[in-house]
């Protein structure tokens, strides 16, 4: 599965996990089976972004746009982050 | 301490105690609650909006069988509605081609399914019940068919031990994305059958070794959460992550309660969700204040660089083994009454007796 990421792929949540905003706690966190995550900042602005019919590439472009920072750095950085989270079952491609 | 009360992050809530099953090491009380005493749709819907309202991300339908009831789909709509997690924690028995396309468009999230083993002549002679095991495969086979994610919960004890691996691989066919290995908890009807379904040292080894290898295998594929009988260990487990801290159960007549063993907790008055707010009962009944935090303590937990990982460990456990509740719990190797735990194992009969059936009131005369 990880294997085949690439630009054009599109990002989704793995079913019955979902990115959500902690209202009490005033956080953002990952619902997901029988547990909850609080992913970093950088993950959160990630994953706000993935909507089910962004690609990767699509992803990395709009970062890149909104921190002013190189397309392959952010690229890179991307990639890592999504096979993680591919591989702990919170997002498919 | 009260300024320091953090929200509940969990509810376990307890629709029933009604089950076709008859599981031998349930979690339930030893004094089931009738159908009449429980909460009704409305009460539930007050419970969840408080619930959320309080900062519960997750609801946790349990039971009994939670299935047992027929409103349990407008509840998981209501919950949905108000952005909570929902999970039905299921035998699995009641979950067929009509029942569950009702929870799926109510927009449940998640089914937890328990086995009681993968052998399945030993499962129903567990469960109690004859053609439960077609029907949690059937259960399984539909929730994967839809697309939603599935725990498979297997209950370990003395006479399953042995068969873990084959319970992962059967996990793995059957398109699980979770599966928790868990032994029993010796609560409630466990504690009554703890002779019959504690392991040996050397089946506790081996359930740990056939984890690690599956842990490896399916890397990537299925996630595993394993569960020791912490009699084997040397520190108390972080009992729900310490008492009023995260958790919160309430009971099908309404009862909350900090864990679901802690009706055994003597000398203190059980608050109702028919008499109170939810959010004045989690920050200051007694019973959630009694051993939140750490100024309960007794030596050793006391000074103890562990106190607020394990949080002093069971409080329940304590009780059922020490016959003190504030005690440190009897696992901890520190603990002034681990003796107790020492005995418990080394008394362990050669031959496991016959079980003792989780009944309803007329069963309650003969486990006294």
């Amino acid at each position: 599965m990880t294997a085949s990421l690439a630009d054009n792929s599109v990002i989704r949540f793995a079913r019955g996990v979902r990115l959500q905003h902690d209202r009490v706690r005033d956080r953002w966190i990952i619902q997901a089976p029988e547990r909850a995550f609080i992913p970093d900042p950088v993950a959160t602005e990630v994953l706000k972004l993935v909507d089910g019919s962004r690609t990767l590439g699509q992803i990395v472009t709009e970062l890149a746009g909104r921190f002013t920072a190189p397309v392959d750095v952010i690229g890179r950085d991307v990639h890592v982050m999504v096979t993680d989270l591919i591989t702990r079952q919170v997002l498919t491609a | 301490m009260t300024d320091t009360v953090l929200p509940p992050m969990s509810l376990l809530a307890e629709l029933t105690h009604r089950c076709p099953l008859q599981c031998p090491y349930c979690s339930n009380p030893l004094a089931l609650e009738p159908r009449a005493t429980e909460l009704a749709t409305d009460e539930w819907i007050s419970v969840l909006d408080q619930a959320a309202e309080m900062g519960v991300l997750q609801v946790h339908f349990s039971g009994g069988e939670p299935m047992s009831r027929p409103d349990l789909p407008a509840l998981v709509r209501h919950a949905v509605g108000l952005g909570l997690y929902t999970n039905l924690i299921t035998s699995g028995v009641l979950l067929n081609a009509t029942t569950f396309p009702v929870l799926v468009e109510a927009g449940l999230d998640h089914v937890q399914l328990s086995f009681q083993d993968i052998d399945t002549a030993n499962a129903e002679h567990v469960g109690g019940m004859k053609g439960a095991q077609a029907r949690k495969l059937e259960a399984a086979r539909l929730v994967v068919c839809e697309g939603m994610p599935l725990t498979l919960n297997f209950v370990i004890y003395r006479e399953n031990a042995e068969r873990v691996p084959q319970m992962l691989e059967a996990a793995v066919a059957m398109g699980a994305r979770r599966v928790e290995i868990a032994h029993t908890q010796y609560y409630g009807w466990g504690l009554v059958n703890r002779a019959a379904l504690m392991p040996t040292a050397e089946q506790l080894e081996m359930t740990t070794r056939a984890v690690d290898a599956a842990r490896e295998k399916y890397a990537g594929t299925l996630t595993i959460d394993y569960v020791t009988p912490d009699y084997y260990a040397d520190r108390p487990k972080p009992c729900m992550g310490g008492w009023g801290r995260r958790f919160i159960n309430i009971t099908p007549s309404g009862r909350v309660l900090p864990c679901h063993a802690a009706e055994t907790i003597p000398n203190v008055a059980f608050p109702n969700v028919r008499e109170g707010m939810l959010a004045d009962i989690w920050r200051d009944s007694p019973l959630f204040n009694m051993f939140r935090g750490t100024d309960w303590m007794p030596e050793p937990c006391r000074s103890c660089d562990e106190r607020e990982k394990d949080w002093g460990g069971c409080r329940c456990q304590a009780l059922a083994l020490a016959g003190n509740a504030a005690v440190t719990d009897p696992v901890c190797a520190l603990a002034p009454d681990h003796d107790k735990v020492v005995e418990a194992i080394s008394s362990l009969p050669a031959e496991p007796p016959p079980f003792r059936y989780r009944r309803y009131a007329r069963a309650m005369d003969e486990v006294g």
